[in-house]
């Protein structure tokens, strides 16, 4: 179980040098095995949220608790260690490493072809063509988000952290993404966190939160939330760029 | 041979024993070993100066192995080696000097590399330098690469040199007569003061000649670097140049490219980007589970892989 408790997120305005609050005292808990989904507009902090997990942000004031055990001050590496793994919204490209490469660093360990292929197979590459292909820029925004996706599914832990999963990738890639969840949100043992605008990933969440200017606005189970925010002002899809 | 020679063998040849083929080590100043084959003729110059090279026309998949090893320090040499490549042929060559230097004075080769490449005949060639051993003395390497290529000819060069060579000057030059290609791959890697500078020539003189020079490099400590690329189309062809390189610590990198259209359908693009390490890489490895210093090290290793 992983707990945020009371976090807040400030940084300094480059106009005024005010300080502005991302995230404002949220606190929220993520059950063992439950398939969560956040959401709501652009700029609310969500993203930020997502990175506070995974200790790329480290937060103004508040605790996290894994398991009981307190994370905050904890790195990148020694987060990654305890179990969390998190998918970058913008997958990052490498010139030489290869996806048999990452795959590897992901599971800890020299997979066998066969084994490495599994991952690629299941977010719907052919992995024969994609192994050992470098992870730079001739692979595709839909290619390089599967790929994103693989190393984590790779990783197997206890949190796994998807921010945006759908940002940048065509409808025909959509289209299997959502099977990729689905699969996921069936078979997977640990708890999964997906920052999402999309009705049909909202629509596959045990839970829901929406997070609109930095605080944690609703909470609740995917029946409650989800009609409430359709029939809202406008949308809930937020098509647009990243936070 | 001694275990220092067989290493340093193993380093820029790849090879354990005496190779098969047509090969030629030298090791201090001296050939101890030389074998010419059916179709590869190894000639040593009269003044013993170097060597002649004479491959016959349409030798297929053909090897010539020509390390040389240094491990006495202070040993100054400048070796000419002479390649004449027949028509229609395809062969590998592999040369590579490595220099195993424990005393105080400087040790340097210095390797002149002429190329004749025939018409239609390919060749690839595989170079490899490498530094090693605790002395004051530096190990310094300033090979030369001449290459003359005929009609329909290919050449693709590997060259690489990573970590303990103190000082480099490498030129490479090449000449290509029509529908003639050139691929130079090189990496680099320097590190504590080393200093290495790379410049390339390539004239496009024949008709569809093209050349692509593709360098990655990292310069780590206080290392420093510099990649001269001059590419001259004078007709009508085509000409790539890719500088790529990494800094690290408090190292340098120029990047001088030149590129000269003297024909109106010479297509001539170059590209260099130097920068330090993306910190979005170094994130990504580490939500993977690796240390700062792991995802570094897996960044390099993968750039000059």
């Amino acid at each position: 179980m992983l707990e945020l408790k009371n976090i807040s997120f400030d940084v300094q305005d480059e106009n005024d040098h005010e300080s502005k609050g991302i995230l404002k005292n949220v606190s929220l808990t993520i059950e063992d095995q439950k398939f969560i989904v956040i959401t709501g507009p652009n700029g609310g902090g969500k993203s930020t949220m997502a990175k506070i997990i995974a200790g790329i942000e480290k937060p103004t004031s508040g605790q996290i608790l894994l398991d009981g055990k307190d994370i905050t001050d904890l790195d990148i590496t020694e987060r990654a260690k305890e179990g969390i793994s998190f998918a970058f919204q913008q997958p990052v490209r490498f010139k030489g490493i290869t996806v048999r490469d990452l795959i590897n660093i992901a599971s800890g360990e020299k997979l066998s072809t066969g084994q490495a292929c599994k991952y690629l197979s299941e977010v719907g590459l052919c992995a024969r063509d994609y192994i050992d292909r470098e992870v730079n820029a001739s692979l595709s925004g839909g290619e390089l988000k599967r790929i994103e996706i693989a190393t984590v599914l790779a990783r197997g832990t206890k949190i796994s952290v998807f921010d945006e999963p759908e940002a940048g990738i065509d409808l025909w890639s959509f289209h299997n993404l959502i099977k990729v969840f689905e699969k996921l949100h069936d078979q997977t043992n640990g708890s999964i966190v997906i920052i999402s605008h999309q009705e049909r990933i909202l629509n596959i969440a045990d839970k829901i939160v929406v997070i609109a200017d930095g605080e944690v606005v609703q909470t609740g189970k995917k029946d409650e939330i989800l009609p409430e925010l359709l029939s809202g002002t406008g949308s809930c899809k937020y098509y647009g760029e990243e936070e | 041979m001694d275990a220092v020679e067989q290493k340093i063998l193993e380093e820029v040849a790849g090879i354990h024993e005496i190779p098969t083929g047509a090969y030629n080590i030298r090791s201090n100043g001296k050939s101890i070993g030389r074998n010419s084959s059916a179709n590869i003729d190894i000639i040593p110059k009269g003044d013993g100066s170097g060597i002649e090279v004479h491959i016959k026309p349409g030798t297929r998949n053909e090897s010539v192995h020509i390390p040389v090893i240094l491990s006495q320090t202070g040993l100054n040499e400048t070796v000419y080696n002479d390649f004449f490549i027949g028509q229609d042929s395809d062969v590998t060559i592999v040369a590579g000097c490595g220099i195993h230097n424990c005393g105080n004075q400087d040790s340097e080769h210095d390797g002149i590399h002429t190329f004749h490449i025939g018409k239609n005949a390919r060749v690839k060639y595989i170079e490899k330098h490498y530094g090693e051993g605790d002395g004051n003395g530096a190990r310094i390497l300033n090979p030369v690469t001449d290459v003359h290529i005929e009609e329909g000819g290919t050449m693709e060069m590997d060259t690489v040199q990573i970590k303990g060579v103190d000082s480099t000057k490498r030129v490479t030059k090449a000449v290509l007569a029509d529908n003639a290609s050139v691929t130079v791959r090189e990496k680099l890697m320097t590190h504590g003061n080393q200093y290495a500078e790379t410049e390339f020539s390539v004239d496009m003189d024949g008709e569809n000649s093209s050349a692509n020079i593709i360098s990655r490099s990292v310069a780590k400590d206080a290392s420093k670097q510099v990649f001269k690329s001059v590419i001259n189309g004078n007709n009508k062809c085509a000409g790539h140049s890719e500088c790529d390189a990494i800094i690290m610590d408090e190292a340098s990198v120029s990047a001088i490219p030149e590129i000269t259209a003297n024909h109106l359908d010479a297509s001539l693009i170059h590209e260099a980007a130097i920068g330090k390490i993306a910190g979005d890489q170094l994130i990504k490895l580490m939500t993977l589970g690796l240390s700062e210093k792991e995802a570094e090290e897996q960044i390099v290793n993968g750039f000059l892989k």
